[in-house]
C-alpha cells in the first residue's frame, strides 16, 4: 500500500470539471456509438484501447467486459479516462464531428467503465508463472508502472526505485485536481501493484546511492521512466524572490499538501503550455481574483490546448500575449513583474514595457530533461536530455529499455502508459527468447 | 386542403386515426380526451363478460437504447361492468356524436353475442369490431384467437352478429396464423363489411435472468403475451397487403400494427387500409402523439396530390407481388459520396461479414470503395450508413431486358451472369 496522503491538501478545494456519467447517461451514449469498423478512434489513442468495442458493452450492461476490454490495453485506463485530452485524441478523432453531431463522450464512458472496476473491486490479470528474471524500473510514474504490469503479467520480478517519497508520477503530484486528485492517483497505483510481484524502493537515488552499475549487474533488465527534471528558471533579474515558483513544484505542494493563497491578490503564470493552463485554471480555482498568464507568443501559437484555454477563459483568467517578463520585482517577496512586448519573431519591441502586479509568479517554461544520469553508459544515446529509444522502447545498450516523459520530452500520461508496456513486451522478448531490439 | 375524412365498411370518420380496441380505450373520459385531442374515432375496449387481470400486465422490448420498440400485454378483456361501458359510450357519442365509436365485443353463446349487440348499438356503437384475435388468456376460454384461428368458427359467429347487427360489422383478425387469407375470407363469408388486422402477435416479451422467470412477472410465474408496437410494423403491413391483393377478398381494412406517426399510417393506407387504429404509441406517448398525425398525412398528401383517402387507399398493392414476377435482370450497384462520406467503414464492415466482399478500405483516405463488378446491390451498405444519401443504390444498364423466374422458366427468357456467386 502506498502511504496516506495528508487530508488538508489545498487540491480537495477543486470539483470535477467533467461530471462523471450515471448509468442512464452512459447508456445512452453508448448507444450513440455507431461501433465503426477499423474506427479513427483506436488509432488515436495511443495505447490502442478497442474503443468501439468496450463502448458497446456499456450499452448492453457488460460493464465488466467493458472494463476489461479498456485494461487489456491501458493498465492505467482510470486515469487516462480522466486526464487524457480526448478532444485532441479519440474524441477529436470521432467520425461524429464530421456529421455534425456531438462526438462521443469517450473519455466520460472510460470513466464509467473503469470507475465501476475499481467501486466493484474487479481485477482482470493475474501474474505469469514466475520466470526467475528481475527488471529494475527507475521511477514510479505511469511509464514504468505500465512497464511493470505487462512484465508481471509474463512473470518477471519486478522492482521499482522512486526517487521522491510518494509513487505514481505526474500522476499524484501534477495532474490538475478538477480532472483528478492524489488520492485517485494512488489509488490506482494500489490497483496496479496488486498484481503482486512488484517491489517499489522509495527515496531511491538511481546515479546515485543506487548506481547504474548495481542495476545492470543485478537485473535482467532495466526500465528508464524516469521522467523530466525539476521546472526551469527564466533567467531573469528576481527569480529567486519568495513568492516564485516552478509551476511543476508549486503544483506538487498544492496536490500533496496546503498552499496558502490567503494574502495572494495578483498571479502571473509565464509560459504557454498545459503546464501554464493547468496552473493559471489551478490558482483562479483557489480564489485569486486576478491570474494572468504572460506568453511570447499568439494565442494560436501556444502549445496548450485550444479547449484547455477555452475552459481558463471560463474561468475568468486573463492573458497577456507576445510578452516576456523582464525582470521580477518586490521588496522581501515578489510584488511585480516587468515586461516587454515582443514581435512574432519575439524581438521586443522597444517602448512597449509595461508591469503586471503580482504577488504569485509561477514559471511554465519547461523542465529540465533527466537523459543526462544515463549519459555514462555506452550503446545509449542522449539528445538534448532526451533518451533515444527505438519503436519497442530500446535504447541500443543490452538490458536497458526507457519510455514515458524522459524519452518523448513530456507528453501524456496515456504516452507514457504506451510506452512503458510496449517497452515491457520488447523486454519479454529479450528476456525469454533472446530478442534483441537493435 | 386534403381531406381526411374516410370511411371503412361504412363507418364514416373525420379522420383515419382511430384509438384501438385496447387500455387507452378503456373509459368514457379517456375516449372523450382522445377526440378532444384530435383522434378520429375509437375502438371501445372489448366488452364481454367482465374478467379480473393480474398485476403485473406488460412487457417492454428495449432495442438499441429505445424503450418500449417493442411491447406486449397479458391484460384481459374489460374488466369494467358493461352497465358502466355502455353509459360511458352513450354519454360519450352524446358529447361526440362525429366520432365514430366501434365497440370491440367477445362473448360466447349466439344469444350472447345478439344481447351484447343489441346493447352496444342502443348505446350508440357506430360499429362493431367482433375480437376474433386476443391470444392470451381469452384463448383459453375458448375466445379470442381461439376463434380467429378456425375459419368455420370465424365465418359463424361473423354471421350471427351480421345478423344482429344494425351498423357494420368488422372482424378483427388474428396473426397467430400461417396465413392471413383463409380468415379474411372466412369473415367475409359470414357476410363482415370490414376487418381490422393486425392483432396482437404469442411471444414472451423477455426472461428476468434473473429470477429465471419470463416477462412480464405475475410472482413467480409468466405468461405469453400478445406482441405489438413499432417492432410489429413489418408483419402487419404485410398481412393488410396480402389480404388487399387477394382477389376474392375486396373487404374494407382497418390497419393495425405499429403505428406511431403520419408515415407509418401512410405506409397502411397504401397498402389497403381507409383507417388505422394505434394502441401502443398512446400508452408510451399519449394522445397528442395524433397532431403529427394528422398534418404530417395532410402535408404528404398535398405533396403527393391527393385531394382524399380513398385516392391513396391500396395504391402501392399493385406493387406487392410474388418474387416469381420480380425482374432479375434489374441491377443496382452501391455508390458512395465521397463528400458525405465520414468514413465510419460501417459498410466496409456489413458488407465483408454480412454480404458479398466488394467494399473495401483504401490506403490514402477513409472513404471505402466499391468494387462494382462484384456488388449485388443487396443494399446492406445502405442500411448500416449513417449518413443520410451517401450510398445509393444506382440502376446499372446492363442491357439484358426484364426477366422474370418466371419469363425463364416458362419462356426461357435469358437472365444476366450472376455477381458474387462464385
Amino acid at each position: 500500500m502506498t502511504a496516506p496522503l495528508p487530508a488538508n491538501r489545498s487540491e480537495t478545494a477543486f470539483e470535477d470539471f467533467k461530471l462523471p456519467l450515471m448509468r442512464d447517461g452512459a447508456v445512452a451514449e453508448a448507444n450513440r456509438c455507431l461501433f465503426c469498423s477499423d474506427a479513427p478512434c483506436i488509432n488515436a489513442c495511443p495505447t490502442h484501447i478497442d474503443i468501439p468495442q468496450f463502448i458497446r458493452k456499456i450499452a448492453t450492461d457488460n460493464v465488466h467486459g467493458s472494463a476489461k476490454t479498456i485494461f487489456e490495453s491501458n493498465i492505467l485506463g482510470m486515469s487516462c479516462a480522466r486526464v487524457c485530452p480526448v478532444e485532441t485524441l479519440c474524441v477529436g478523432a470521432c467520425v461524429y464531428n464530421d456529421l455534425e453531431q456531438p462526438p462521443i463522450a469517450i473519455g466520460k464512458l472510460q470513466r464509467y467503465a473503469t470507475d465501476r472496476a475499481y467501486a466493484e473491486g474487479w481485477r482482470f490479470f493475474e501474474a505469469g508463472p514466475s520466470t526467475g528474471k528481475r527488471v529494475a524500473l527507475i521511477g514510479a510514474g505511469p511509464a514504468s508502472l505500465a512497464a511493470a504490469h505487462e512484465l508481471r503479467r509474463h512473470g518477471h520480478a519486478c522492482t521499482i526505485f522512486e526517487k521522491r517519497a510518494t509513487v505514481g508520477g505526474l500522476n499524484t503530484s501534477g495532474v490538475a485536481p478538477y480532472k483528478m486528485k492524489a488520492d485517485r492517483g494512488m489509488t490506482e497505483v494500489d490497483w496496479v501493484l496488486a498484481i503482486g510481484g512488484i517491489t517499489v524502493n522509495t527515496g531511491a537515488d538511481v546515479g546515485g546511492a543506487v548506481s547504474l552499475a548495481s542495476l545492470e549487474r543485478d537485473f535482467d533488465a532495466v526500465f528508464v521512466g524516469a521522467g523530466l527534471g525539476t521546472d526551469s528558471a527564466l533567467g531573469v533579474p528576481g527569480e529567486n524572490l519568495p513568492g516564485v515558483h516552478g509551476a511543476v513544484a508549486w503544483i506538487e505542494a498544492m496536490k500533496l499538501g496546503a498552499v496558502n493563497m490567503s494574502a495572494v491578490k495578483h498571479a502571473v503564470v509565464i509560459g504557454g503550455g498545459n503546464t501554464a493552463i493547468d496552473s493559471v485554471r489551478e490558482v483562479r480555482g483557489l480564489g485569486v481574483p486576478s491570474v494572468t498568464m504572460l506568453y511570447r507568443g499568439t494565442r494560436e501559437g501556444m502549445s496548450g490546448y485550444a479547449h484547455e484555454w477555452s475552459a481558463a477563459i471560463d474561468e475568468g483568467v486573463l492573458a497577456e500575449w507576445q510578452a516576456v517578463a523582464t525582470a521580477i520585482e518586490g521588496s522581501g517577496r515578489v510584488q511585480r513583474v516587468h515586461c516587454v512586448r515582443v514581435d512574432a519573431a519575439k524581438k521586443p519591441i522597444a517602448g512597449s514595457d509595461f508591469a503586471l502586479q503580482a504577488d504569485l509568479v509561477l514559471l511554465a517554461i519547461g523542465q529540465s530533461k533527466l537523459g543526462a544520469m544515463l549519459g555514462s553508459l555506452q550503446g545509449i544515446t542522449v539528445d538534448k536530455g532526451v533518451i533515444k529509444v527505438d519503436a519497442h522502447g530500446f535504447t541500443g545498450r543490452a538490458k536497458w529499455y526507457a519510455g514515458g516523459d524522459c524519452t518523448n520530452g513530456g507528453k501524456e500520461v496515456v504516452n507514457a502508459a504506451a510506452e512503458g508496456k510496449v517497452a515491457a513486451i520488447a523486454m519479454h522478448a529479450a528476456l525469454t527468447k533472446g530478442a534483441t531490439h537493435a | 386542403m386534403p381531406d381526411l375524412s374516410t370511411n371503412t365498411g361504412g363507418i364514416q370518420s373525420p379522420n383515419p386515426f382511430w384509438l384501438a380496441s385496447a387500455p387507452p380505450a378503456n373509459s368514457g373520459l379517456q375516449i372523450q380526451r382522445a377526440f378532444e385531442a384530435g383522434w378520429g374515432g375509437a375502438v371501445w375496449k372489448t366488452l364481454g363478460t367482465p374478467i379480473q387481470n393480474v398485476s403485473s400486465r406488460f412487457g417492454g422490448h428495449t432495442i438499441g437504447g429505445v424503450r418500449g420498440a417493442g411491447f406486449n400485454n397479458i391484460e384481459l378483456i374489460t374488466d369494467r361492468p358493461i352497465e358502466t361501458n355502455l353509459r360511458e359510450i352513450r354519454e360519450t357519442k352524446k358529447l361526440f356524436p362525429k366520432n365514430p365509436i366501434i365497440v370491440s365485443l367477445m362473448v360466447e353463446t349466439e344469444a350472447e353475442w345478439k344481447d351484447i349487440i343489441k346493447q352496444s348499438i342502443d348505446a350508440g356503437a357506430d360499429g362493431l369490431e367482433l375480437n376474433f384475435g386476443c391470444p392470451h388468456g381469452m384463448c383459453e376460454r375458448g375466445m379470442g384467437s381461439a376463434v380467429g384461428q378456425e375459419p368455420k368458427i370465424n365465418e359463424r359467429i361473423t354471421g350471427w352478429a351480421v345478423q344482429y347487427s344494425t351498423v357494420p360489422v368488422l372482424v378483427k383478425l388474428t396473426p397467430n396464423v400461417g396465413d392471413i387469407v383463409p380468415h379474411g375470407l372466412a369473415a367475409k363469408r359470414g357476410g363482415a363489411h370490414g376487418v381490422s388486422l393486425i392483432n396482437t402477435i404469442k411471444s414472451i416479451i423477455g426472461v428476468d435472468i434473473d429470477r429465471f422467470v419470463p416477462q412480464p412477472r405475475v410472482g413467480n410465474l409468466s405468461t405469453n403475451g400478445g406482441y405489438c408496437g413499432a417492432a410489429v410494423k413489418p408483419i402487419a403491413l404485410h398481412m393488410v397487403a396480402a389480404l388487399a391483393r387477394e382477389k376474392q377478398f375486396g373487404l374494407p381494412i382497418s390497419g393495425i400494427g405499429g403505428v406511431c406517426n403520419w408515415r407509418d399510417a401512410v405506409e397502411f393506407i397504401l397498402l389497403g387500409s381507409s383507417t388505422v387504429q394505434v394502441c401502443t404509441e398512446v400508452m408510451l406517448r399519449g394522445y397528442k402523439i395524433v397532431q403529427d398525425m394528422t398534418d404530417g398525412l395532410q402535408e404528404y398528401m398535398r405533396t403527393h396530390n391527393f385531394q382524399r383517402i380513398d385516392q391513396m387507399v391500396g395504391k402501392a398493392v399493385p406493387g406487392f407481388s410474388e418474387w416469381g414476377n420480380l425482374d432479375l435482370n434489374y441491377e443496382t450497384v452501391a455508390k458512395i459520396d465521397a463528400d458525405k462520406c465520414i468514413g465510419c467503414q460501417l459498410c466496409v464492415a456489413a458488407c465483408h461479414d454480412g454480404a458479398h466482399q466488394c467494399i473495401h478500405p483504401q490506403q490514402d483516405t477513409r472513404v471505402p470503395h466499391v468494387d462494382e463488378s462484384e456488388c449485388v446491390g443487396c443494399n446492406l451498405c445502405q442500411i448500416v450508413c449513417p449518413v443520410p444519401d451517401c450510398i445509393t443504390l444506382v440502376p446499372v444498364d446492363n442491357g439484358f431486358t426484364p426477366a422474370t423466374w418466371n419469363d425463364h422458366v416458362h419462356h426461357g427468357k435469358a437472365l444476366r451472369p450472376k455477381k458474387g456467386a462464385h
